[in-house]
């Protein structure tokens, strides 16, 4: 199993979770988070006083899938989240010793 | 005495009380939301203290018989004598009225003060000096201007509290600043809910109605003009800050547009009484003007007055006071100005800018290091990075 972390703009919930769910995937979770990369940031003014602002609103989505799942589950992401400028996220992709469905007790694949 | 007059009064009674709740949401949202809370506090506990104290000895300070142009003497301590019969100031309404309505502009010009020392200040120092400084600044100021002191022989024009309500609150605030010195880290502080500050400002706005138009103290005529002035004053403050902020930044902002209606409302609040309608746009455009140079100042002389109290009150009730002695007209209200050939107006009203920063400036550094010495008057580093609601309060404003 893998555990994808994918960052995207807050604007693109819908279309990813949709992506998701044709490719199979229905259990995950998101958190709205401020992150700084490559997309600078913006400027904000307050009574002629300039505010530099790095961190830029994002959300991260979290899906764990079988190991044969992750390219299409990628390939997903990317078709729905992707704009070609910078600022469009990221994927990390880990290896997940095992999973555990808390109501039956089932472990690993099965659990998810 | 009549009924009409009466009850124009107690309406902006009613009316000025507002402005300091007002006042509250304007400050409390221009700071982080961890201070909001503390921010509101400095406001209500002003209602609750400053009211008390006003009548106990603050009216009759401020408005009992004169003793050499300084202060008023103890006739109405304990607000004795101070009912149904006439006010001697405002014969028409009853003295209970009058005192009232003054009672309102002494706790909204303590509660000013504190955009100075916002998110930093311990509460019981905040307390302590805004007690003092009732007695010791604002009932002599006001006796000053108003009550028969000093500067109403010499001739000095303030409708409506200019020197005594923003110019003192200002001359505090920077005091405030100098001596609490600057928050932890007031580079990266950002208002934490402009529509809290744009309500805030909008009810200041009609508070106003009640501070300009009620110094008349009568519901006349000129009564009607200060209404206008104070409208269109404010309206012209809009348009003027919106105009240099979007020539220099490329955008205009809300908070922006709600600065400059309050600059051009402090900028009226002298000369609303003293000056025709179309003066009052020339001096609510050019209030807009010099109050957003103003709010810039503090950036240059590293002093962290964190709310921009010296920025808009100082800087435009400086403007409004000289700005009465430009604009006064004799058709309106007795006295001319400059511009219809009294050129000694303006001088007087500079003697009485020039007393009033240098009075209040110095005597709140004194009672600022009294505070300090009684019951200290900054909050710890800890306290100040969580939060004065938490640390000085025990509560949060936003439990989501």
């Amino acid at each position: 199993m893998k555990k994808l972390e994918i960052i995207i703009r807050p604007g693109k919930l819908d279309d990813v979770k949709a992506a998701l769910s044709r490719s199979g995937v229905h259990g995950m979770h998101y958190a709205e988070i401020q992150g700084c990369g490559r997309q600078m940031g913006h400027a904000e003014i307050y009574r002629g006083r300039t505010v530099q602002v790095d961190f830029l609103p994002k959300l991260r989505l979290e899906v764990v899938v079988d190991d044969a799942d992750v390219d299409g589950v990628v390939e997903a992401v990317i078709g729905a989240a992707r704009t070609g400028e910078i600022g469009d996220g990221k994927i990390f992709i880990s290896e997940v010793l095992d999973a555990v469905r808390i109501r039956t007790g089932e472990r690993g694949p099965a659990a998810l | 005495m009549n009924a009409a007059d009466t009850a124009f009064i107690l309406l902006c009674a009613a009316m000025v009380m507002l402005m300091t709740p007002a006042l509250a949401l304007f400050y409390g949202g221009l700071v982080r939301s961890r201070n909001v809370l503390s921010t509101h506090m400095h406001s209500y506990a002003s209602l609750g203290v400053i009211s008390l104290l006003w009548a106990i000895f603050g009216y009759s300070l401020a408005f009992g018989g004169d003793i050499g142009g300084l202060i008023g003497d103890l006739s109405y301590l304990f607000l004795e004598g101070v009912g149904a019969q006439p006010a001697p100031a405002a014969p028409q309404a009853p003295h209970a009225a009058f005192m009232a309505f003054q009672c309102m502009f002494a706790v909204l010009t303590v509660s000013l003060i504190s955009g100075a020392y916002a998110e930093r200040i311990r509460f019981s120092g905040m307390l302590l000096f805004s007690c003092l400084w009732l007695a010791f600044v604002y009932c002599p100021m006001a006796h000053w201007v108003w009550g028969g002191g000093w500067m109403m022989r010499m001739g000095a024009l303030d409708f409506a509290g200019g020197a005594v309500v923003h110019m003192a609150s200002a001359a505090a605030a920077l005091a405030c600043a100098h001596a609490v010195g600057p928050r932890l880290s007031s580079a990266s502080s950002m208002p934490h809910n402009l529509p809290l500050t744009l309500l805030g400002g909008g009810l200041l706005w009609f508070g106003w109605f009640g501070f300009n138009a009620g110094s008349a103290l009568v519901a006349g005529g000129l009564a009607a003009q200060a209404l206008v002035n104070t409208h269109l004053a404010s309206a012209a403050g809009i348009v003027g800050w919106m105009i240099v902020e979007w020539r220099r930044t490329g955008k205009a902002t809300t908070l922006g547009v709600i600065s400059g209606a309050l600059a051009g409302l402090v900028a009226i609040t002298p000369g609303a009484g003293f000056v025709g309608s179309m003066s009052s746009i020339v001096i609510g455009l050019a209030g807009g003007v010099v109050c957003y140079g103003g709010v810039l100042l503090k950036n240059r002389f590293h002093y962290d007055d964190a709310l921009d109290v010296v920025g808009i009150h100082g800087v435009g009730g400086t403007w409004g006071a000289l700005a009465t002695g430009i604009f006064a007209c004799a058709e309106i209200n007795k006295v001319d100005g400059l511009l219809y050939g009294n050129a000694a107006q303006l001088g007087i009203q500079a003697v009485s800018v020039a007393a009033t920063w240098a009075f209040v400036y110095v005597a709140s550094r004194i009672l600022l290091k009294i505070t300090d010495v009684l019951t200290g008057l900054r909050a710890s580093a800890d306290a100040e990075t969580l939060g004065l609601d938490l640390s000085e309060h025990n509560e949060r404003g936003y439990n989501l």
